[in-house]
């Protein structure tokens, strides 16, 4: 690989890391699993002046429930979800996604947070945490000012923010991250009675889909639908999230009908582009077929059936 | 010919034809202690990067240099402009045509060489070839060969003084006349037009050099990724003007070719010629991108196919018309004589008396290269293209594609057969493999199955391909490349302590020469498979030889070695004699061993005959154990079998599985059945990705969306089904050891059988065709378009 000229640093506190950050700023990009950031700067798409090896720090790759929270942490890797007890326990949409991230070799060192933040909207997990209605938890260095380049005069002076997925995620390759923040965890509300479900198209193992509808619903004590949730990967110029189907379901019974109608309006939400792998036309109707079989899914597993 | 068992003759120990022995050269692969060319660091040793174009067509306006150059740790820049100094600004290809070493007039393809910079540090070398910077007038960027043959496309080839059109060749084979009578006496006629997609070899390792060009002495030594050394020392020869016998080129430890590494390519040139003028050794290896972009593609060809049919299920003629896009230069490494490679094998398993095939090839703005990806010049189009025709007509005569293919098939004694397009098969008993694979897989069990499916509303589809293939060219008489008849060579030396060295003409890639090729000669003289070396790819070292490609190292230099064998034995009958005071004639040989006939105790082992040889050989005779051989070969051989594959495809999504995946193939005797099941198996993959996922595609500029491992998909285990296999065996009668060849025959043959087995889940519907790469986007299409859906 030939990438252009670079700063390694790779800090063993976080204190230093964010030292580094708040000084360092957009110059700075943050290595954690590197499966996307190091092909890209392979192909000089990337070019970063420092690369933040984050690996060394201690404490930041937890996988546990935190405050009525599932919280999986910036070092928490791919696989290390697939393999936990908890996440398998807690949550099945998180738990049923996993296993499509990438293939085994990525998953092994590509991270949950660090896909959120690259925010590349063929990427799975952006899905996940839309349709679960997650959080993240960003830190900077405190007591200095931290500019927003994107956002007009934007600032704070430091410390924790926590953001609502659908507010991080801005746009493709996107986010409202600072550039002097790190990412230092994603968290998913814990449910009773619910269940949920990805499904992916791909050409082969390690590809991006094709199309990937992620689906979670909560049932409540009448078998009504109580929350739902729906997002999409690679069908729009980021993971959308289709608050028109979930809102549509909320409320119902759920049944055949009521889950190709969530389809149907999937279906028309989404925008995807024709290229090589399908046309518009093809994934539109995937949209629609595997949102409907995403949603029977989860409702299986909500009504106890096995994941 | 007969189908018949075979048993190996000699002990594991001896480790002759027919045992498993493992591959002595994996251990050093395993333990990553491979020598490939990037291994490779010379004293003094530069590094050269390319700057490549980043348009499909576009004329040169100027080249700026000056910012590369003024890079630290640049020591040269070289454009196109600075070759022709040296006549070196373009060169011959494989084909006899011309290609663009470094572009001075036009660039004709994205990726296509520009400027070379030579550095002392591999990322100081990127990163100034990124500074050149060129100056374009856009072109019309052609990127099919339809529009290239329009009256108003633009002049692609305008270096060329007689070329007035994108027209590269245009080439027939067989008999029109005949033809036509057969297809005015046919009852339907059943045509197919499909496109095979442009693919790409992807070897693991990329395409490089080191060269080291000794400005004292003029002796010029190039580590090359080559599947050819000797003829591409050759080629170095007659294109940079270098005395041969000064040219040593070293193909190492090679991470897979598949007919990449047979062409020339700029970048050896280039290295070449800077290492000459700059008197230190320079190293190029290529990126994942540029191997991809740049280097021999495979396919792309256009095909319209008509079968001549009568109603009661007999063929009476084929006719195929072709459109081959050729890329910007014509490199294909094939037989000077067939512009189409061997493609006119297309009438396949079956008899009928008359053929008829035209091709054209055009000029496009794309990369050149053609023929590579274990196809057997080009026979993989050709085995897929009867492959489907034959199923569809089957369908269209209400015919079960089996009893169709059985009732036209050639008859085991019908062989030698000659074809209508002048081949001469030399052996095979289609019948038989076609009812093995068919028994495997319980034929008539998924027939039945389909139909219930289809009830239960799921979608079952099996589909078959009898594929002939013709391979280790050749005679002479007939193939060359470049002149250079296609012989290949061996050369074989039993030391005193009955120790063997076996030098060969061909170069391994990963098939496993080091371990095959002393089994022959253990087979041969009883020499224990362990005591004997192979060495192969240094043309300093090894007799001269074309080089391995087209499934021709068995056939040909597997050959030389057995003929080179046992022309050491009739020698080594000679001393033994000697050494037993019998007369020739009363000896008989055994694995390893001269004795006296009626008298087994007096016998003399060929490790006691090879120490005499050079201790105490008979007065009469020169001493050594030695010798070479140049084996022309009488004819071709032709691999066959039957594949047989069963999809399930979701009717709702489009996506399919393979759900089982018969191959019986026959290759003839098998030198060692591990190695050809390890064959098999990897040609079985490379057909399912080829039907399923691979295909280099171009958007309407030319840009190549291919370019990476992301979007030129290769197949993992993950998704590469599981392969049930089977053999007939049915040996070549004119191949010494009776081996034809098993390189590319799962590759040639099983496309078809992919899709001809989703196909067939969907004919019901009136589908008749999906285009490879099967992507669930055509499944689905194809079933809208014809279930009104």
């Amino acid at each position: 690989m030939y990438p252009s000229k670079f700063d390694y640093l790779a800090p063993e506190t976080l204190e230093e890391a964010l030292a580094v950050l708040a000084e360092r700023g957009d110059e700075v990009k943050i290595l954690a699993g590197g499966q996307s950031l190091i092909p890209m700067m392979k192909l000089r798409f990337a070019e970063p002046a420092t690369l933040l090896d984050i690996n060394r720090i201690p404490g930041l790759d937890a996988i546990d429930i935190q405050n009525g929270h599932v919280r999986v942490q910036a070092l928490a890797r791919h696989a290390d979800v697939v393999r936990s007890a908890v996440i398998k326990e807690e949550n099945d949409l998180m738990a049923g996604a996993a296993p499509w991230i990438a293939d085994p070799i990525v998953r092994n060192l590509g991270t949950v947070c660090g896909s959120l933040a690259h925010h590349d909207p063929e990427g799975d997990w952006a899905s996940v945490m839309l349709a679960l209605d997650a959080e993240v938890v960003a830190v900077s260095k405190e007591g200095v000012t931290h500019f927003h380049p994107g956002a007009d005069g934007t600032q704070h002076t430091g410390g924790t923010r926590v953001i609502s997925i659908q507010d991080f995620l801005v746009d493709m390759f996107t986010t409202s991250l600072y550039p002097t923040e790190l990412l230092t965890e994603v968290r998913v509300p814990r449910y009773e009675r619910g269940g949920g479900n990805y499904q992916k198209l791909e050409r082969k193992v390690g590809d991006y889909a094709t199309v990937g509808v992620a689906t979670h619903i909560e049932l409540g004590d009448d078998d009504r639908i109580t929350k739902a949730g729906i997002a999409l990967t690679s069908v729009y110029a980021h993971n959308l999230k289709v608050t028109d189907a979930e809102t549509a379901l909320v409320g119902q019974a759920p049944s055949d009908e009521l889950f190709a109608e969530a389809g149907r309006i999937a279906s028309a939400a989404c925008d995807p582009a024709s290229d090589t792998r399908g046309s518009a036309e093809y994934k539109r109707h995937i949209v629609g077929l595997f949102t409907e079989r995403s949603l029977a899914e989860s409702l299986k597993i909500a009504q106890g059936g096995q994941s | 010919m007969t189908t018949t068992e075979h048993k190996p003759h000699t002990s594991p120990e001896i480790g002759g034809l027919g045992h498993s022995r493992r591959r002595v050269e994996d251990a050093r692969f395993i333990e990553g202690r491979g020598n490939y060319v990037d291994d490779i660091t010379l004293p003094g040793m530069l590094h050269m990067a390319i700057h490549r174009s980043p348009l499909a067509h576009a004329r040169i306006i100027s080249i700026d240099t000056s910012a590369a150059e003024a890079v630290d740790g640049v020591v040269a820049v070289v454009t196109g402009e600075l070759l022709a100094g040296y006549n070196l600004a373009w060169m011959p290809t494989l084909s006899g045509d011309t290609q663009a070493v470094l572009a001075t007039d036009k660039v004709r393809f994205q990726g296509q060489e520009i400027a070379a910079v030579i550095a002392t540090d591999r990322y100081v070398a990127q990163d100034a070839a990124r500074l050149v910077e060129v100056e374009y007038e856009d072109l019309e960027p052609i990127v099919n060969p339809q529009r290239a043959l329009e009256e108003d496309a633009v002049l692609i080839r305008d270096d060329k003084e007689d070329q007035t059109s994108n027209l590269c060749f245009e080439w027939e084979s067989g008999d029109k006349t005949a033809t036509d009578e057969a297809f005015a006496k046919a009852d339907k006629i059943v045509s197919l037009e499909t496109h095979y997609p442009r693919s790409h070899p992807a070897p693991l390792e990329t395409c490089g050099i080191v060269a080291d060009v000794d400005s004292a002495t003029g002796q010029a030594t190039l580590y090359m990724t080559s599947q050819a050394p000797h003829a591409h020392r050759t080629v170095f020869a007659l294109v940079a003007g270098l005395a041969e016998q000064n040219i040593r080129i070293v193909s190492p430890d090679l991470g897979g070719g598949f007919g990449n590494k047979v062409p020339v390519y700029p970048g050896y040139v280039v290295a070449t010629a800077a290492s000459l003028v700059i008197g230190q050794p320079v190293k190029w290896v290529e990126t994942r991108t540029e191997n991809l972009i740049s280097t021999g593609f495979a396919r792309d060809y256009y095909m319209k196919g008509e079968l001549a049919v009568t109603n009661d299920g007999k063929i009476l003629g084929l006719k195929v018309d072709m459109l081959a896009d050729e890329g910007a230069f014509y490199a294909d490494a094939q037989p000077s004589k067939f512009r189409a490679g061997l493609f006119h094998i297309v009438t396949g398993s079956y008899d009928y008396p008359a053929a008829y095939v035209t091709t054209r090839g055009a000029y496009t703005n794309k990369a050149p290269g053609g023929v590579a990806y274990r196809c057997s010049f080009r026979v993989t189009e050709a085995s897929y293209l009867i492959e489907r025709l034959v199923q569809n007509a089957a369908y269209e005569l209400g015919l079960d594609p089996a009893e169709f293919r059985s009732s036209n098939f050639i008859q085991a004694d019908q062989f030698p057969y000659h074809s209508p397009t002048g081949f001469v098969y030399d052996s095979g008993d289609y019948e038989t493999a076609m009812r093995k694979a068919m028994d495997m897989v319980g034929y008539a069990d998924i027939q039945a199955e389909k139909e219930q499916a289809r009830k239960e509303g799921r979608l079952v589809g099996i589909g078959m391909a009898s594929f002939t293939e013709v391979v280790g060219a050749g005679h002479g008489e007939d193939y060359d490349i470049i002149g250079l008849k296609m012989f290949d060579s061996a050369e074989l030396r039993v030391h005193p302590t009955g120790k063997a060295i076996l030098k060969l003409g061909v170069k391994s890639q990963g098939q496993g020469h080091e371990t095959t090729f002393a089994q022959i000669v253990a087979e041969e003289l009883g020499i224990p498979a362990g005591d004997v070396k192979v060495v192969e790819g240094d043309t300093d070292n090894t007799p001269y030889g074309l080089g391995t490609y087209a499934s021709r190292s068995t056939p040909v230099a597997g050959a030389a070695t057995a003929v080179i064998s046992r022309k050491l034995r009739e020698k080594a009958k000679k001393i033994a004699a000697h050494l037993l005071e019998a007369s020739e004639e009363d000896l008989e040989w055994e694995t390893g061993k001269f004795f006296v006939a009626g008298d087994p105790e007096s016998s003399v082992s060929i490790q006691d005959i090879a120490f005499a040889a050079y201790t105490n050989p008979p007065p009469d005779l020169e001493a050594g154990l030695e010798g070479v051989h140049y084996y022309d070969p009488p004819n071709m051989t032709y691999p066959f079998g039957t594949y047989i594959v069963v999809v399930d495809v979701d009717p709702e999504s489009g996506q399919w599985k393979v759900r089982r995946m018969i191959a019986v193939d026959d290759c003839g005797v098998k030198i060692n059945p591990m190695i050809v099941e390890g064959q098999i198996q990897g040609g079985l993959t490379e057909g399912f990705a080829m039907s399923s996922m691979q295909h280099i595609t171009f958007d309407e500029t030319g840009n190549c969306l291919g370019s990476n491992f992301m979007d030129y998909l290769v197949p993992t285990a993950w998704e590469t089904p599981r392969f049930e296999l089977g053999e007939t065996v049915t040996p070549s009668p004119h191949h010494p050891i009776g081996a034809k060849g098993v390189g590319e025959s799962a590759t040639v043959g099983s496309p078809a059988a992919y899709v001809n087995a989703v196909v067939d889940a969907l004919q019901h519907m009136g589908v008749t065709n999906i285009e490879m790469p099967m992507s669930a986007d055509r499944v689905w299409h194809a079933m809208q378009e014809n279930s009104g859906g």
